[in-house]
């Protein structure tokens, strides 16, 4: 069976740049994929992609996203507005803006089962009603009215999430739902798209740039880095044995994980250096920051190679020695 | 429409707290309006060519012109306070009745240039704005500037010479046929007519503002993170431009129109003269002429009303357009 998602050599580019190179990703029915990777790397890049809404400047340059058997970066337009909302839907990172401030938060989830599923405006109300129940909106009846700068940034993401679910999609898509919200609410809203993802048997494209979210939540990694895929890995594995070194520097530098983890190499554990650094860069982006690079990898790009079923990374060295250069203590257990 | 009740309270309060300005506004004018030389008996004596000192004396007696300022400007008062705008000694007719008259040759021709102007400037803001930067675009820039910078008179003459006198299509001035004893929507067709170049010639200075303004705040809108989630639904783009983009676009363009309102009154001076237009606007310009000023106060009075009642109006229509806008 092939899976529900199935996105091959992505590359997206601007007239002057190309932020997203070759990037392959997999999403099967009812899984979590997380998309992880700090800010820049191209995960919203990607993520618009899948539903072409990319930027105006902004293009696919090459790649496949396959969904149902048909190539979304090439269909017709009609075709792909009825995959949009209905069979994918996505929510993103600012429920601040992300919601139009003149409609009423009922039009705006009645707008888009009108539209895919043809209810009369009555139904679609009431429809609008039920969706706000289900993501735990309280007093759905009086809120249906209101408009979004009525609501707190939490039940905005959560009508947000409505508007998404309102359909039933296949794939949900989330680009950092939780990043503008309080920790708090962060968990109870990550706690519902779960409980979706299983009710409605969605696949789950998670994108993150917190490890602590991956842990609780996602099936597999892929890791981003400068617009690359440099890492992919079962959560599990990932966790337990990290090969490439950016991804085992996210681990350390995720307050959460501390407890678990035991690749940090001190009590300082950020990532030094800054993403800017990979511009221009020739061979491996990181290698600017790497605590393990050497001259080879400023030649070439190191290849993506798989090194067990599901497991990917893209950094030659540690792929070599995972064990001595990997992490110094024990394994999780 | 949550705010019914305090949009009531609303037009309760403004419509009081108004009375003082308008006040403050007919005063002043009436100052202004002294420092003008000579009064209507004047320009009546000059007119009938052979006065004499004596006529010209029970003239101004007449009309209280003999008076010290400040004694005309309380009985002129007192007369407003009891509703009543004076006589006009040039028309020999209650100033009421006159502008009574023309008022609604006015509000037709304003509403009528308005809506048009608002329409169409919508319309072609709309198209510019989705296809900014390309050749409809750039074809609709040159010509709303176009508009925007050939004086109304002119345009008048110019559609006058057009369709009045080369294609003979519409009449060239006046608001109806005369004599024609038209009714029901034979005349409103006939009235509909005499309406459509004054209208026109009036408006076009407005659609191009309209244009640019709307271009403008489309493509601001459409760069909004919102959009983007309309686009996600899986809306077409028209109804992504119209529902979501337009919806917000129009805030701004409406608080203009009414802005604008006011300015319309004045641009009716210049295109009701050349059209021959029986409306206020040459109803005040006749009236500076002939030093009549009970006439042009009671205009000036007018348009002060109407500027406070557009100002209400605009707040109401705003805080229906804009959620986020409380009625104050
Ligand atoms: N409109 C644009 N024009 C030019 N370059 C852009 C544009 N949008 C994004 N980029 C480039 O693409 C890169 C990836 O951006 P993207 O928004 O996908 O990052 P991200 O991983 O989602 O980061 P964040 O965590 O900040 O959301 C950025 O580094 C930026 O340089
Ligand atoms: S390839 Fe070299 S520079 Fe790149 S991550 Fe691996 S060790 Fe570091
Ligand atoms: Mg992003």
């Amino acid at each position: 069976m092939s899976a529900l998602l199935d996105v091959r050599g992505l590359s997206i580019a601007f007239p002057k740049a190309t932020p997203v190179r070759d990037v392959s990703l997999t999403v099967e029915a009812g899984e979590t994929v997380a998309l992880v990777g700090e800010s820049g790397s191209g995960k919203s890049l990607t993520a618009l992609a899948l539903l072409r809404l990319l930027p105006e400047r902004a293009r696919i340059a090459s790649g496949e996203v396959l969904f149902g058997g048909r190539d979304l970066a090439r269909l017709g337009d009609r075709e792909l507005r009825d995959v949009r909302g209905r069979d994918i839907a996505m929510v993103f990172q600012e429920p601040m803006t992300a919601l139009n401030p003149v409609l009423s938060v009922g039009d705006q989830i009645a707008e888009v089962v009108r539209l895919h599923q043809g209810l009369s405006r009555g139904a679609a109300r009431a429809r609008a009603v039920e969706l706000l129940d289900l993501v735990r909106i309280p007093e759905p009846q009086r809120r249906v009215a209101e408009y979004p700068h009525e609501l707190s940034g939490g039940m905005r993401q959560r009508v947000m999430i409505a508007i998404a679910v309102a359909c039933s999609p296949r794939l949900l898509i989330a680009d950092e739902p939780t990043t503008a919200l309080d920790v708090t609410i962060q968990a109870q809203v990550l706690d519902l798209l779960d409980a979706l993802r299983r009710d409605l048997s969605m696949g789950l494209l998670l994108i993150t740039h917190d490890l602590g979210v991956v842990a609780e939540w996602a099936d597999r990694v892929a890791v981003m880095y400068a617009g690359r895929k440099v890492e992919e890995a079962p959560f599990e594995v990932l966790f337990a044995t990290p090969l490439h070194p950016y991804t085992r520097g996210l681990l350390a530098a995720s307050p959460r994980l501390e407890a678990g983890q035991h690749c940090s190499v001190g009590p300082l554990n950020e990532i030094r250096g800054s993403i800017a650094s990979a511009a221009g860069e020739k061979g491996c982006a990181f290698a600017p920051r790497c605590p393990l690079a050497r001259a080879a990898c400023r030649i070439a790009v190191p290849d993506l190679v798989s090194i067990a079923p599901g497991r990917l990374s893209a950094c030659p060295v540690t792929t070599a020695a995972p064990v001595s250069e990997a992490c110094h203590a024990a394994p999780v257990g | 429409m949550r705010q019914l009740p305090r949009i009531l309270t609303a037009v309760r309060r403004t419509a009081l707290q108004s009375v003082p300005t308008i006040v403050g506004i007919v005063i002043l004018n009436f100052f202004l309006l002294r420092l003008a030389p000579g009064d209507a008996a004047d320009v009546l004596a000059g007119e009938a060519g052979a006065a004499t000192e004596e006529t010209l004396a029970a003239l101004k007696a007449k009309f209280g012109f003999d008076l010290p300022v400040l004694q005309q400007l309380g009985t002129y008062l007192w007369n407003l306070a009891h509703f009543s705008l004076g006589i006009s000694p040039r028309y020999n007719q209650p100033v009421a009745e006159l502008i009574a008259e023309r008022l609604p040759n006015t509000l037709s021709l304003m509403g009528a240039a308005l809506g048009f102007a608002l329409l169409t400037g919508i319309a072609l803001g709309a198209v510019m704005a989705s296809f900014a930067g390309r050749v409809p675009d750039k074809v609709l820039s040159v010509l709303s500037l176009l508009f925007y910078s050939i004086p109304s008179f002119w345009i008048g003459l110019m559609l006058i010479v057009l369709f009045a006198v080369k294609l003979g299509w519409l009449p060239s001035g006046g608001a109806e046929t005369i004599g024609a004893g038209f009714s029901g929507g034979e005349m409103l067709l006939d009235r509909a007519r005499y309406l459509v170049l004054p209208a026109f010639s009036l408006a076009l200075f407005y659609v191009a503002i309209y244009a640019r303004l709307t271009r403008g705040e489309m493509l601001e809108v459409k760069a909004q993170d919102h959009v983007r989630t309309a686009r996600a639904k899986g809306l077409s783009p028209f109804a992504v431009a119209t529902r979501h983009v337009l919806r917000n676009a129009l805030i701004p363009v409406t608080t203009m129109a009414g802005i604008h309102l006011a300015g319309l009154l004045g641009g009716a001076v210049v295109v009701e003269t050349v059209y021959s237009w029986p409306g206020l606007g040459r109803l005040a310009y006749e009236a500076v002429l002939g030093r009549d000023f009970h006439v042009l106060l009671g205009i000036l009075l007018l348009s002060s009303l109407l500027v406070v009642a557009i100002n209400a109006a605009i707040d109401i229509l705003q805080a229906a357009l804009d959620p986020r806008i409380e009625v104050r």
